[in-house]
C-alpha cells in the first residue's frame, strides 16, 4: 500500500489537534454547508450532464467518499480539488463507472456524452503507438478530423510522434484531443496539470477554457494543487472524504473549512496568479506575447 | 545436390511455422501487459496437466489447456491479495507448479519416464495429429485475437480509460488467459513446456525496435518467429543440436540484432 492510500484524516498540515477536536467530520469545522446545501437538493439537477447523490465508498474500514453529491452541468467549469487520499481520483472513477459505489447512485441522462483524460498516463514503450494510431485506435474517425482536434488542441505536430516519447504537455494535449473526438459534453480530467511546469499549466487551463467556451461543455477538473486552477473555475469542490465546502473559487477560498485543509496562506492563493505574466511560453518552449491573458471562466 | 527433406522434417516445420503465427499477436500483448512471467507460470501448470493427463489416460492437450487456465484462475485471486506483491507470488507459484508436476509424472508414470520431451520438446516427433491440432485450434485462436485485438491492445494501453470509453476489462481479459492456455498446449509438443514462452515473448521482442503501431508490430513478430523457426530447424538438422532449443536460439539470436540495431539507429 503506497502512502497515499494510507489511512487518517488527511491534514496536510500536520495540525492534529483540529482533527482530534473533530470527532464526527475530518475537516473540523462548524459545518456550514450553506453553499453546498442550497446547490444541491435531494433530487439531481435535470439539466444536469451528471449528477452525484449521496454517493459512499469504504476502502477497507475507512471511508473514503462520505455522502457526496455533485453536478455539473453545461458550460460550467466545476473544479474538485483536496489534499492527497482525499478520494479525487475514486469519485472520478465512480462517475466515469469504472467503480460502482457502496450506496448512492450517479444520474447520467443518455445525451451525456464523457470525455475522459485520465491521470498519469504515462505509456509504455513496450508498445509502438503514434499519436495518429492511437487517436484512431476503437474510434470511427478520420484523419481530417484527427488534425483538427490536434489543431485545436494546440499538439498539431506530433501527430507522428510515438505516445512514449511526448512531453507532459504534449501527452496531456493529445489525450484532450482523443476525448473531443469523441463528440463530448462533458469533459473529466483528472489531475489535468501533473507533468506539466507551471506555464504549461496556465497555457494548459487556457485551453480547457476556450473548449468550454467553443463547444459549450461542460468541465469536471480535479487537482490537488491551488494555483491558476480556482481562478478559472466556476465553481470549486473541496473535498476531504466529504464535501467540506463549494462554491465560487472567492468564496471557497474564505471559508474556514478550506483554511483549514490547506493552511491559512491558501486563502490569499487567489492573489497569487492574479499577478500578470508578460509573456508565456508555446509548446516549444518559445516565449510568446500574452494574447487574451485575463484569465477565462471566472465565475461571474 | 539438393535433397528434398523427409516428411518428418515438413511435419516439424509446418508445426513451428503455424505455432509462429499462432503465437506472434498474443506474444505482443503478454509484452505490452508485462505478462511474461505470468505467462512462464501458466506454461509450467502445463507440467502438472501432463501428470493428470497421464494418470486420467486422456488427450494431453487437452489436459495442459485446463491445467493452465486453473494456473490462470489463482493468478487472477493471487492478484487480488495484499499480503505480497504479485511478483512474488509469483515466484512461489512458478517453482510449485514445476516442482509439483516433475514430481507427479514420476509417480504417475515411474521415475524412468523421459521428462526431456516435456520439458523441451521434441518437434521432429509431430505427428499429422498434432497438425491438426495447430492449424485447428490456430485458426480458432487467430480468429478470436483478431475478434479482440483492439480491446486487448486499449486495456494494455490504459484499462482506466479503456473502461471509461466503454469497453468491459473482463472479457477480453479471460479471454486472453484462455488463448494463451491453448497455445501454450499446442506448443509444448514443439518447444516444451520450458520454452514456450519464448516463442512468444521473444519474436515480440525483436519486432519492437522496428515497429510504430501495434498491428505492426503484431505482423513483424509473425514474419521473425517463421523467419527464427526456419534457421532454427535448419540449426538443428546441420548440427544434431535438439530442435526446441535450436528454434529458441535462432529467435534469441534475431532479437539481440533487432534490438542492436535500433539502438544504433536511434543515435
Amino acid at each position: 500500500m503506497s502512502s497515499r492510500d494510507a489511512p487518517g484524516t488527511g491534514s496536510p498540515n500536520g495540525n492534529s489537534a483540529t482533527d482530534a477536536a473533530a470527532a464526527p467530520c475530518s475537516c473540523g469545522h462548524n459545518h456550514d454547508h450553506r453553499q453546498t446545501d442550497q446547490q444541491l437538493a435531494a433530487e439531481p439537477d435535470p439539466g444536469a450532464l451528471i449528477s452525484a447523490r449521496g454517493v459512499t465508498m469504504w476502502r477497507g474500514s475507512r471511508e473514503v467518499l462520505s455522502d457526496i453529491n455533485l453536478d455539473v452541468r453545461r458550460g460550467e467549469i466545476v473544479t474538485l480539488i483536496g489534499p492527497n487520499g482525499a478520494g479525487k481520483t475514486t469519485l472520478v472513477r465512480i462517475l466515469l463507472g469504472i467503480e460502482h459505489p457502496e450506496r448512492g447512485r450517479i444520474i447520467k441522462p443518455a445525451s451525456t456524452r464523457v470525455g475522459y483524460v485520465p491521470q498519469r498516463f504515462e505509456v509504455d514503450g513496450a508498445i509502438p503507438m503514434t499519436v495518429e494510431s492511437f487517436l484512431s485506435l476503437g474510434e470511427h474517425t478520420t484523419l481530417k478530423a484527427i488534425k483538427a482536434a490536434l489543431e485545436e488542441t494546440g499538439a498539431a505536430k506530433t501527430i507522428n510522434q510515438q505516445l512514449s516519447k511526448l512531453s507532459g504537455g504534449e501527452t496531456q494535449r493529445v489525450l484532450i484531443a482523443r476525448a473531443l473526438l469523441r463528440k463530448p459534453n462533458l469533459l473529466i480530467l483528472d489531475e489535468p496539470a501533473s507533468g506539466v511546469d507551471f506555464t504549461g499549466e496556465a497555457d494548459l487551463y487556457d485551453l480547457i477554457g476556450r473548449l468550454r467556451d467553443k463547444h459549450n461543455l461542460g468541465v469536471l477538473l480535479v487537482s490537488h494543487d491551488l494555483h491558476v486552477v480556482m481562478a478559472r473555475s466556476d465553481r470549486v469542490i473541496c473535498l476531504n472524504a466529504h464535501v467540506c465546502c463549494s462554491g465560487k473559487p472567492e468564496d471557497v477560498s474564505q471559508h474556514a473549512a478550506y483554511a483549514r485543509i490547506f493552511g491559512p496562506q491558501a486563502a490569499t492563493v487567489l492573489g497569487v496568479y492574479r499577478h500578470h505574466h508578460d509573456h508565456r511560453h508555446d509548446l516549444t518552449g518559445e516565449p510568446k506575447p500574452l494574447a487574451g491573458a485575463s484569465p477565462t471562466g471566472r465565475g461571474s | 545436390m539438393f535433397d528434398w527433406p523427409e516428411p518428418f522434417v515438413w511435419r516439424a516445420l509446418f508445426a513451428a511455422v503455424g505455432l509462429a503465427i499462432i503465437a506472434a499477436p498474443l506474444g505482443c500483448i503478454v509484452v505490452w501487459r508485462r505478462m511474461s512471467y505470468v505467462g512462464e507460470t501458466l506454461s509450467q501448470a502445463g507440467l502438472l496437466g501432463v501428470a493428470l493427463g497421464l494418470a486420467a489416460n486422456v488427450d494431453l492437450t487437452f489436459s495442459v489447456i485446463l491445467a493452465a487456465i486453473a494456473a490462470a484462475g489463482v493468478l487472477t485471486l493471487l492478484s487480488r491479495q495484499q499480503m505480497v506483491p504479485l511478483d512474488s507470488a509469483l515466484g512461489l507459484m512458478h517453482h510449485a507448479t514445476l516442482a509439483l508436476g516433475i514430481a507427479a509424472i514420476a509417480l504417475v508414470k515411474g521415475p524412468a519416464i523421459d521428462l526431456m520431451s516435456y520439458l523441451f520438446g521434441d518437434v521432429f516427433a509431430v505427428t499429422a495429429t498434432d497438425l491438426y491440432w495447430i492449424y485447428g485450434g490456430g485458426a480458432v485462436v487467430v480468429a478470436v485475437t483478431l475478434y479482440l485485438w483492439q480491446p486487448l491492445v486499449r486495456l494494455s494501453l490504459h484499462e482506466d480509460l479503456a473502461t471509461a470509453e466503454g469497453i468491459n476489462p473482463r472479457l477480453p481479459r479471460a479471454a486472453f488467459d484462455l488463448l494463451l492456455a491453448v497455445v501454450i498446449a499446442v506448443a509444448m509438443k514443439i518447444v516444451g513446456i520450458l520454452l514456450v514462452m519464448a516463442f512468444l515473448v521473444v519474436p515480440a521482442v525483436a519486432a519492437r525496435p522496428l515497429s510504430e503501431t501495434p498491428e505492426r508490430m503484431a505482423v513483424l513478430a509473425g514474419a521473425m518467429a517463421i523467419l527464427g523457426v526456419i534457421l532454427g530447424l535448419w540449426l538443428s538438422l546441420s548440427s544434431d543440436a535438439p530442435g526446441g532449443p535450436s528454434i529458441v536460439i535462432a529467435l534469441c539470436t534475431i532479437a539481440s540484432i533487432s534490438l542492436l540495431a535500433g539502438s544504433l539507429r536511434r543515435r
